[in-house]
């Protein structure tokens, strides 16, 4: 049998990092996260890797920039109000076609509201969270094997498009502790070379890194440009998780830590005779459209569970089929109320219809 | 069979640390396994909350509205979690912290443990959390008292390896006050 370990999902977002051969973190503390940047300092010097503490969130931010501009595989973290202060430096990133991880281990807003899970942060992770029209991968893991795994997923589609990257978590994925096999990570062959990284001009042409676009039609071309990288994204790196949807009759999604809720209420459906099934959004962006419209051809009521007041939903709403109905259960987070799996539960009852 | 237990009590009752310890436990025997810790941002004398799920198949939710047990070594956990515990579960209650009897509830097994005094009586009075959590493992089977014994290696840091003894010692004494609750009831 291999190796399984108690880990914490903080550290195994680390372990995945370094795995993949990420060598340089940036970053400040902010609680749920702080796990990530205490693992990767003390682990670091046994790698040769670089570590900074820096003064900000928008320093780290902009480290990462411009390590990602030498052709450094390069991450940080925050929780989200440092996330929200990363907000420029991403945009400059995006608009430089920059790849990089920033990891998100959100916490309950807006402001600096509290330390609790929560998914209000999905607007802003996959809406571009800054200025210009952007987008940013977005991950979301549901397990600490995800959080190992997707890590290392992230850093190549990042590497591969030369689009940042977010891996979206939050304060449960980020504490809690499960069985964690590692792997050996292996680089995609076909991962092409950093041949854009301001590496020292010796013995060649000189390259620039840039997101000021200021001659005749430079900057539309630019963002067609980036247009397409997002089309390619959306048709070539959706991933998600299904699960019954062959006689589904209501459909449950949820993504995160709320998949691992509705699972468990999904079982305890089935257990009565309801035919319940589910789709979890792996990548939030590219989303997985095509997978809800294909499942809402069978299933025609879509019950969207989130830790929010509903945001997700939106992308649910334009993806099903015309004549699906969905509905949302959610709430916003708050000291020691997360939602149960008996609780949602209820609402599929409530929404169910043979 | 899944067994999911929710611990609640002060910060510094050692609620996280056996929560952690079943966690170890479960991975030694090859389970499947969630432990979600909740706590205040004080270090001591806040509440300490965390629910462990112990599976042979897939965990689903790290979070349990109604547990099949739970372990309350305070007034104020028994306050709040006692009535979620699910109906034919299990409630290991800290009678010497607890006066509530818990005898309004006829649809639960109540193991009432004096885990203070019995802990001040095997020399320490930090061992409570030991001893409920080795009542707990005898009177589910979640996990082998062999596999809890053995992970404490994994879940004390190794500068205290050396309570190790008293530990073992100490879940030892919860799963025998465990089987004579068991003995007498019959």
């Amino acid at each position: 049998m291999q190796k399984r370990l108690l880990v914490k999902g903080n550290e195994a977002v680390a372990m995945g990092a370094i795995e993949a051969g990420c060598r340089f973190y940036f970053g400040y503390p902010i609680t749920p996260q702080s796990d990530i940047p205490e693992y990767i300092s003390r682990e670091f010097p046994k790698v040769g890797g670089t570590f900074i503490q820096a003064e900000s969130e928008i320093a780290s931010i902009n480290m990462l920039l411009g390590a990602s501009a030498c052709g450094q595989r390069a991450m940080t973290s925050s929780s989200s109000p440092g996330i929200s202060l990363k907000q420029e430096g991403i945009s400059y990133m995006a608009g430089s076609e920059l790849p990089g991880l920033i990891v998100n281990i959100a916490r309950s807003g807006p402001g600096l509201g509290g330390i609790d899970a929560s998914q209000s942060d999905y607007f802003q992770a996959v809406k571009g969270g800054g200025h210009g029209g952007y987008h940013t991968i977005v991950l979301a893991p549901n397990s600490v094997q995800e959080m190992y795994d997707l890590t290392m997923l992230a850093f190549d589609l990042s590497d591969r498009y030369r689009v940042p990257a977010m891996l979206l978590g939050d304060s449960v994925l980020g504490q809690m502790k499960e069985a964690l096999i590692p792997h050996p990570y292996v680089a995609p062959a076909d991962l092409p070379a950093k041949d854009w990284a301001v590496s020292g001009k010796d013995g060649r042409a000189q390259r620039v890194v840039k997101s000021l676009y200021l001659g005749d039609g430079e900057l539309e071309a630019h963002n067609w440009k980036l247009h397409r990288k997002y089309q390619e994204l959306r048709e070539r790196e959706v991933r998600c998780e299904t699960a019954g949807l062959d006689d589904a009759k209501l459909l449950v999604t949820a993504f995160g830590v709320t998949a691992r809720i509705a699972k468990t209420a999904i079982r305890m459906a089935r257990e009565e005779g309801l035919k319940v099934g589910l789709l979890r959004p792996i990548t939030l962006f590219p989303f997985p459209d095509k997978a809800f419209a294909d499942a809402t051809a069978v299933a025609k009521r879509v019950l969207c569970f989130e830790l929010n007041t509903g945001q997700m939903v939106e992308d649910v709403r334009l993806s099903v089929a015309r004549d699906a109905d969905v509905f949302f259960y959610g709430r916003p987070p708050g000291a020691g109320s997360l939602p149960t799996p008996e609780e949602l539960l209820a609402q599929i009852r409530k929404h169910y219809k043979d | 069979m899944n067994h999911e237990v929710f611990m609640a009590g002060f910060g510094g009752q050692g609620i996280l640390l056996i929560g952690n310890l079943l966690a170890y436990a479960a991975i030694r025997e090859g389970r499947n396994t969630s432990y979600f810790p909740a706590y205040g941002v004080e270090k001591r004398g806040g509440a300490a909350t965390c629910t462990v799920v112990v599976a042979d198949g897939e965990v689903g939710s790290p979070v349990i509205g109604n547990p099949g047990a739970a372990i309350l070594l305070n007034p104020l956990s028994m306050e709040k979690y006692f009535g979620r515990v699910r109906a034919g579960g299990l409630c290991i209650v800290n009678s010497s912290l607890i006066e509530e009897s818990g005898d309004g509830r006829s649809d639960l097994r109540v193991l009432r443990l004096p885990l203070n005094e019995l802990a001040i009586e095997i020399g320490d009075a930090r061992l409570l959390n030991m001893i409920a959590i080795g009542a707990y493992a005898e009177l589910t089977g979640a996990v082998s008292l062999d596999a809890l014994k053995a992970a404490l290696t994994d879940a004390l840091p190794e500068r205290n390896h050396r309570f190790i003894p008293l530990n073992v010692q100490a879940i030892d004494l919860g799963a025998a006050r465990a089987r004579a609750a068991i003995g007498a009831a019959a």
